[in-house]
């Protein structure tokens, strides 16, 4: 059997994550159509490349159905409680870096920390008649993150793409989403919040703590990981 | 482990109990509308409840407790004065605790009774402890409306006032706003700025949140900020009832010397010493019972008044065997304009087997 190892199927964490294998003496390619998933690994035998979405590796980590698998920080510890007992991180990769974080409109002049976003929430609520919303997709690590701050009367709404134009839409008031550079923030005249850094995401290389191997397996990994340190 | 039938059991046999002291059974159905318990609990019940939707009711969620739908159903139809008492599953949603159980059997006995509070909380605890005799557990006590009488006694605005009597469940955030007003941390930069007038911003207006509510509230902080500090007395007062943890008499006689410099918890520190005499009428050994004025804080709950616990101090791994408290702030938001003072509290047959079969 074969060392399984989950790859971001598109785009450039996919192309990044090729650059970075192949740095190492590792060759991932994709085969077939452009449209197949379908893929070879060179340089080493015994291990086996699977093109998935992003957000299922953490899932097929923690399943161990995957011994291996890149993907960022922010995934692994938004969708996977105790995420520390059902993977180890290898290596990070130096790509992919974004922050989650909490931006406000950039017009909200009061509001600067989670101190006053407590309080303008306080306020919204009060004068509204409901909670002050937040759009995301980070549920557990956005709530985590502001019960330890001791902020109330929030509400998350789900958003599951274009966060940072729900403000706008009037459908949240605040967002909590990843940023690399913060231009579509500023493009959306939002502003992140001075203490309002939730995670420091990205990408990086995770090892299985569930995934079974036979002895020839395990050769193969510690080959691997030798040749990726 | 106790098997599932041998619990029921258990539970039937508690809830019996219950209903011999007048106690009516009630059966509230598990799927509660989402909207009440988010609407009481914010965003923190989704990490406690379990939700789930359907195209036509919209979110619902599994019982996390029997308390707001019992109080719901009281305020709508009930009799007054009323007894309640109810057996079955609530689920909690874990997701740091493997070994804490999702789903688990709760008894629970609830008194909507104006007549007498303090006899109403002796009433509760007496039971539930004689429930419980013979068990390796131990009980703890504490009152909330002893805090909440000192917020309110405090000489300062009322604008700081509702803020701690909003955070009054967060005890860090609480300490750190108790702290601020008392002038005892700096000023945040960005808030400095703000107040000199230094603050600009030429980005649109987007959302709800209008200039008039930013203009308000910068109006607000303004006047905090020139509003006097909060005295370090004051602050050292509050400290002072938070490290009240000592047997029931001596914590009563702590509390009323505070009460000498903080005249306002008085009423509250009269009520505490009326429910242990009560307690002491129904056989509870009040020199020997703990009373810990900061009890019962750090919980997610509505209790606004007498709480108490029982846990097994060898067992820390363990949840509460059994607790409760009075809510009576949760009938007036749950009740439309009417109120009652009620107080309740809860015990797991579940925990009780598999205590009695270690021992």
């Amino acid at each position: 059997m074969t060392i399984k190892l989950g790859v971001p199927s598109k785009g450039r964490l996919m192309e990044k994550t090729f650059e970075w294998f192949a740095a190492r003496g590792i060759t991932l390619q994709r085969t077939g159509s452009d449209r197949e998933y379908a893929a070879a690994v060179g340089g080493i035998d015994g291990v086996s490349l699977m093109l998935l979405s992003a957000g299922e590796i953490p899932r097929e980590l923690a399943a161990g159905r995957i011994h291996l698998g890149v993907t960022g920080t922010d995934l692994i510890e938004e969708k996977l409680a105790l995420w520390d007992q059902l993977v180890a991180p290898v290596e990070e990769l130096a790509f992919g870096h974004a922050d989650l974080i909490i931006a406000v409109p950039a017009a909200w002049r009061d509001v600067d920390t989670l101190d006053d976003l407590d309080a303008a929430a306080a306020a919204f609520r009060a004068q509204h008649g409901f909670r002050l919303r937040i759009a995301t997709k980070y549920h557990r690590l956005v709530r985590e993150f502001l019960r330890g701050a001791g902020v109330a009367d929030y509400a998350l709404v789900d958003s599951q793409g274009a966060t940072e134009g729900t403000v706008k839409n009037e459908t949240a008031e605040a967002i909590a989403d990843i940023t690399s550079s913060g231009e579509t923030l500023r493009a959306n005249h939002l502003k992140i919040l001075s203490d309002g850094l939730i995670l420091k995401s990205q990408a990086t290389l995770w090892r299985s703590r569930t995934a079974d191997m036979d002895d020839e397996e395990r050769l193969t990994l510690a080959a691997l990981l030798q040749k990726l340190a | 482990m106790p098997t599932r039938s041998e619990t029921l059991a258990k539970a039937a046999q508690l809830r019996a109990m219950f209903e011999a002291q007048g106690a009516m059974v009630v059966e509230p159905p598990i799927l509660q509308p989402a909207e009440t318990l988010l609407d009481l609990y914010g965003e923190d019940i989704r990490a406690r409840a379990y939700v789930t939707s359907d195209a036509l009711r919209g979110e619902q969620m599994l019982r996390p407790d029997y308390t707001v739908p019992v109080v719901q159903m009281h305020m709508a139809h009930g009799a007054d004065p009323a007894r309640y008492t109810y057996a079955g599953e609530v689920f909690r949603r874990q997701e740091h605790d493997p070994a804490r159980a999702n789903e688990f059997i709760q008894v629970g006995y609830e008194v909507f009774d104006r007549a007498d509070p303090a006899a109403a909380d002796a009433e509760v605890f007496a039971l539930i402890s004689e429930a419980l005799r013979g068990l390796p557990v131990q009980s703890v006590t504490g009152d909330i409306g002893i805090l909440m009488a000192a917020v309110k006694g405090l000489d300062t605005t009322e604008r700081r006032k509702a803020a701690l009597m909003r955070h009054i469940w967060r005890p860090r955030r609480f300490r750190s706003l108790l702290e601020r007003f008392a002038g005892q941390t700096p000023v945040p930069v960005s808030r400095a700025a703000l107040l000199a007038g230094a603050v600009e911003s030429d980005a649109p207006m987007i959302g709800l949140r209008s200039t008039k509510e930013i203009e308000a509230r910068i109006d607000a902080l303004r006047e905090d900020a020139q509003a006097p500090v909060l005295s370090a007395e004051q602050v050292a007062l509050i400290a002072a009832l938070l490290d009240v943890r000592e047997v029931m008499p001596h914590a009563l006689s702590r509390l009323q010397d505070i009460a000498v410099d903080l005249p306002a918890i008085a009423g509250a520190v009269d009520l505490a010493a009326a429910r242990a005499d009560a307690l002491a009428a129904r056989g509870i050994d009040t020199d020997q019972l703990a009373f810990e004025a900061s009890y019962g804080r750090a919980s997610m709950e509505y209790y606004d008044g007498f709480v108490f616990g029982f846990r097994v101090e060898e067992r820390p791994d363990l949840p509460a065997i059994a607790s409760g408290g009075r809510y009576d702030a949760l009938t007036k938001r749950l009740g439309q304009g009417d109120e009652i003072p009620a107080v309740g509290g809860v015990m797991r047959p579940g925990l009780m087997l598999e205590l009695e079969a270690a021992q």
